[in-house]
């Protein structure tokens, strides 16, 4: 066969043509994926989509305008790069292509976007419960219209304080056990102003201030409210506040969607990454081998891939964290490896995947697990002493730090239970509940921090709290408990003194 | 199936409302950065974007997170010479006891969030403060006026523009293209009719004769039909536009430098002679800048000593308005030069100095220049200068303005009969 091309200019033909083959062999790999809307734009447009975290559209607010600044000040003055490309979860897969990349680059991005990203996006476990591709761009033409007719009906600066609030307590907007119903726009715009009604209606039932007949029965149902501690807080917000406006609601509703439609990206980093890096490496190769491409071209894009998941040590100047690429794609790689050339300590570490069929193996990993289960269940030693993989153990109340695990034997074990942790959100975020509301007092309502290892909240914690207090409407108790202890307490509005007195 | 889409001729500013957005919600921290700008800046530049910071601590948005302290593991590559057991110092300065300040984990360091606006945004938040009428900002920030001139001849126009001379001409041009080889043919048909005519004998002869006078008559309804004008014989004037800043200008700026003028009130006077500049700037090609600075006497300085140093002293204001005075004698003459000039004091003046400033602009000066403008930057209550000053008001309408301010908002009263005719598209009595 002939090379597909030679030059390193694209033209959309060539782009066509890449796309022809990489398809063909993605579908021998047996990546199933969404149909795939290549976008080809321009450096300008690359920033507008940077600064929108990535969604073709969304609802205008301030915050999105300082990403903007950000994205163009660093890229003006040369401190950064563009990324290569953006993909969106939704069907079809919409992917931008940079048009300032040269040809080796763009077939990476449709390799490593288009059927990476793609096939993980449609296979993995925790998209296909929380997300619906189909619906997304949808809910996110009503979402943008529903807040802008709330700015023109209560003004902008009304509807900025909500969304500002929401977005603060956005991480805790999200169902982690519940399965959600599947967002359709269409549905979602129909009942949503039904929705207003009964919605404030229920609210207003709980504040009734109308005795009812059997007072002890009343007050013994009213005692514990919630029933039990809630982990959703915007959702308990918007169904219980006893003040909010109907559109309000509406509107940490959309927050809330669109956290949820967010959180199996972040839980899923360093898998994603990881096996779009994989599949563009291997569909690449491939394309090689079958004389596709020649040297020119393979160069290119090796050199860009070495960039991209090159590791950095802890004391490097450039490092900055575990970069997800590296590791995923170094994982993928070699539980490849373990499936066909197993050592004799993988045979002890993973005898049920040693020697087994690759591509099988790899599919039921992508499809079936998150970063933390993921690591947790295929993190190797070997791959541990690649890495050079250390923990270090830091006790606020020791004047040292302890080395307790490094790549060897007795390590092994602890550094991937600890990483696996490092990747759970659970760990990562507080735990941080609505515990109680004073149904009968002042309102007031009670969330309760329950201190994993003691490590306290940040310091922006008090500024989230005033946010919630601004949803809520009346006092807001953070309560922080460790090992079952009360040991801090934080309210909004501040009137600690008033309490001791 | 894939589908390619060229996205690139969308428009490119999708975020230019979440931009606006964050804008309007940081004026307050902008305006003050432009503000400190201005100060920083030449009056002579004020044509140029910004670079503005705000404190990341005010632009930060909250989120609940994990602090720092307690008890946790982390895992780093790369390690080297480590051996489990191992125990290593803290790195100082993370706050002692509680703090564990781990290089690798505080991510960005930035304590300003910064970004650049652009020369119209500059221009806006300045204009902002001085309350300008729309029509005025525009003018001032937008390309100006224009002269059109002429550029040849084109084939489409206006009927306004149409040249009749170049229209005949091409017409003319055009007819004798189209009708000399006819008119050479029926010229000589003519002679051979009449040759003819004149000897008419013979059968041939008749039928000869016959054939012309056929051809002659439709040679000649040929020749008829070529119009006398048609449509694209018409020619227009062609007419360019050219941004002109007309002329020369000189600009002066006066102001009192005694004691009582803290910086604060030169920083009211200074966005006044910025405003001015700006619009001479509209207007002329070249201007030029002449601070004359005065306590008890005058003298002509630099901008950085007009606004930087200070002076103490009492105050005569006549000494400046006399050094003007030469200096345009000196330098400037009215005929070639178009002069304004701004003074600006906290309205302190010797008592008797004051009849004198006043007959020293009426005399000689308001009928020299363009514009004078006089602000009397103080909240209390006016003085001799003022009083000796308000009569020039109605005896010079066109030529003079003052006002009293006690915020930059004010000051535009003071440029209103400039603005206005400057809107109306004519600067009264300029000269060349």
């Amino acid at each position: 066969m002939s090379y597909i091309s030679t030059d390193s200019e694209w033209t959309f033909e060539l782009l066509e043509a890449y796309d022809k083959e990489i398809k063909r062999i993605a579908e021998s790999f047996k990546l199933d994926t969404y149909p795939n809307q290549i976008e080809v734009i321009s450096a300008e447009q690359m920033m507008d989509a940077y600064a929108s975290v990535g969604m073709p559209l969304g609802y205008h607010h301030w915050s999105y305008g300082k990403h903007f600044l950000t994205t163009q000040k660093n890229y003006q003055r040369g401190a950064m790069g563009l990324a290569y490309e953006i993909v969106i979860n939704s069907s079809p897969c919409i992917a931008y292509l940079m048009e300032e990349n040269t040809l080796p680059m763009q077939a990476l991005v449709i390799a490593h976007a288009c059927y990476g990203h793609n096939s993980f996006f449609k296979g993995n476990y925790l998209f296909k419960t929380w997300t619906d591709a189909s619906a997304i761009v949808d809910y996110l033409v009503f979402s943008r219209a529903y807040i802008k007719k709330c700015e023109e009906r209560h003004g902008i600066e009304d509807v900025e304080k909500v969304l500002d609030s929401c977005h603060a307590l956005m991480n805790y907007g999200v169902d982690r056990y519940k399965r959600p119903k599947p967002i359709s726009a269409e549905e979602e715009a129909h009942r949503q102003e039904e929705r207003e009604n009964i919605l404030q209606q229920q609210v207003n039932d709980l504040w009734r201030t109308i005795p009812k007949g059997h007072e002890e029965e009343a007050e013994k149902m009213q005692l514990n409210f919630p029933s039990e501690p809630q982990e959703n807080i915007l959702y308990f917000i918007e169904k219980n506040a006893p003040l909010l406006k109907p559109w309000q609601r509406e509107i940490i509703r959309i927050v809330r969607k669109m956290a949820q439609y967010f959180y199996p990206q972040r839980q899923t980093q360093v898998m994603n990454e990881g096996w779009a890096t994989f599949w563009h490496y291997t569909l690449l190769h491939t394309l090689y081998d079958e004389g596709l491409v020649n040297e020119g071209f393979m160069l290119e894009f090796l050199t860009s891939h070495t960039n991209v998941v090159a590791q950095p040590a802890f004391d490097s100047p450039n490092y900055n964290g575990i970069n997800p690429y590296a590791l995923g794609f170094n994982m993928f790689q070699d539980i490849k490896r373990i499936c066909q050339d197993p050592s004799q300590e993988d045979k002890e570490w993973f005898p049920d995947i040693a020697g087994s069929d690759w591509l099988e193996t790899l599919h039921f990993a992508m499809k079936n697990f998150k970063d933390e289960s993921f690591i947790q269940q295929y993190l190797s030693p070997k791959l541990i002493r690649d890495f050079k993989l250390f923990s270090l153990y830091d006790d606020e109340d020791s004047p040292k730090y302890l080395i307790d695990a490094i790549h060897n034997e007795k390590g092994y074990r602890m550094i991937r239970d600890k990483l696996s942790q490092q990747y759970d959100l659970s760990y990562r975020e507080p735990n941080i509940q609505v515990w109680s509301v004073d149904l009968r007092g002042d309102r007031s309502l009670t969330l309760r921090h329950t201190m994993q290892s003691n490590i306290p909240l940040s310091d922006d914690s008090t500024e989230v709290i005033k946010h919630l207090h601004s949803l809520w409407g009346f006092d807001i108790h953070l309560e922080t408990y460790s090992n079952g202890e009360k040991v801090k307490d934080q309210s909004c509005p501040n009137n600690k003194t008033d309490d001791e007195e | 199936m894939s589908y390619f889409i060229d996205r690139r001729l969308n428009g490119k500013n999708k975020s230019l409302v979440n931009r606006q957005r964050f804008m309007q919600r940081y004026k307050k921290h902008i305006k003050q950065a432009v503000s400190e700008a201005i100060n920083k800046r030449s009056i002579t530049d004020m044509e140029r974007g910004e670079k503005i910071s705000i404190p990341s601590q005010d632009t930060h948005e909250p989120i609940i997170s994990h602090g720092q302290g307690g008890q946790q593991h982390r895992i780093y590559p790369g390690n080297k010479q480590f051996d489990a057991g191992d125990r290593i110092d803290k790195p100082k300065g993370g706050g002692g006891g509680s703090g564990s300040g781990k290089a690798g984990n505080s991510g960005e360091g930035e304590d300003e969030f910064s970004f650049y606006i652009s020369k119209e945004e500059f221009l806006n938040y300045i204009f902002e403060d001085l309350a300008l009428p729309n029509m005025v900002k525009k003018s001032l920030s937008t390309q100006d006026e224009f002269e059109t001139k002429h550029a040849g001849f084109v084939t489409e126009g206006t009927a306004n523009n149409l040249s009749i001379v170049r229209s005949m001409r091409n017409a003319h041009a055009r007819r004798i293209a189209l009708s000399a080889g006819k008119k050479r043919k029926l010229k000589s048909l003519l002679l051979e009719q009449r040759e003819l005519e004149s000897n008419p004998d013979g059968f041939k002869n008749q039928a000869r004769l016959l054939a012309i006078s056929e051809e002659i008559s439709i040679l000649r309804s040929r020749i008829k039909k070529v119009p006398y004008l048609d449509t694209f014989d018409l020619r227009y004037r062609s007419q360019v536009k050219y941004p002109v800043p007309s002329s020369k200008a000189v600009m002066f700026c006066l102001m009192d430098v005694s004691g009582s003028m803290t910086q604060d009130v030169k920083e009211i006077a200074k966005r006044f002679y910025i405003l001015l500049y700006l619009f001479l700037q509209k207007s002329y090609d070249k201007i030029e800048l002449v601070f004359i600075r005065h306590h008890t006497s005058a003298k002509e300085v630099t901008e950085e000593e007009f606004f930087y140093s200070r002076e103490t002293g009492g105050t005569i204001v006549s000494s400046a308005l006399k050094l003007m005075h030469e200096i345009v004698q000196d330098r400037y003459s009215a005929s070639e030069w178009n002069i304004y000039a701004a003074q600006a004091s906290d309205g302190d003046n010797w008592d008797d100095d004051s009849p004198r400033c006043s007959t020293l602009l009426s005399q000689k000066i308001l009928p020299e220049v363009q514009y004078f403008s006089y602000i009397e930057i103080t909240p209390q209550d006016h003085q001799a200068l003022w009083h000796a000053y308000k009569a020039l008001e109605t005896e010079w309408p066109n030529e003079f303005a003052m006002a009293q301010i006690r915020e930059p908002k004010d000051i535009y009263t003071v440029f209103r009969e400039l603005f206005a005719k400057q809107t109306k598209g004519s600067l009264k009595g300029e000269r060349a």
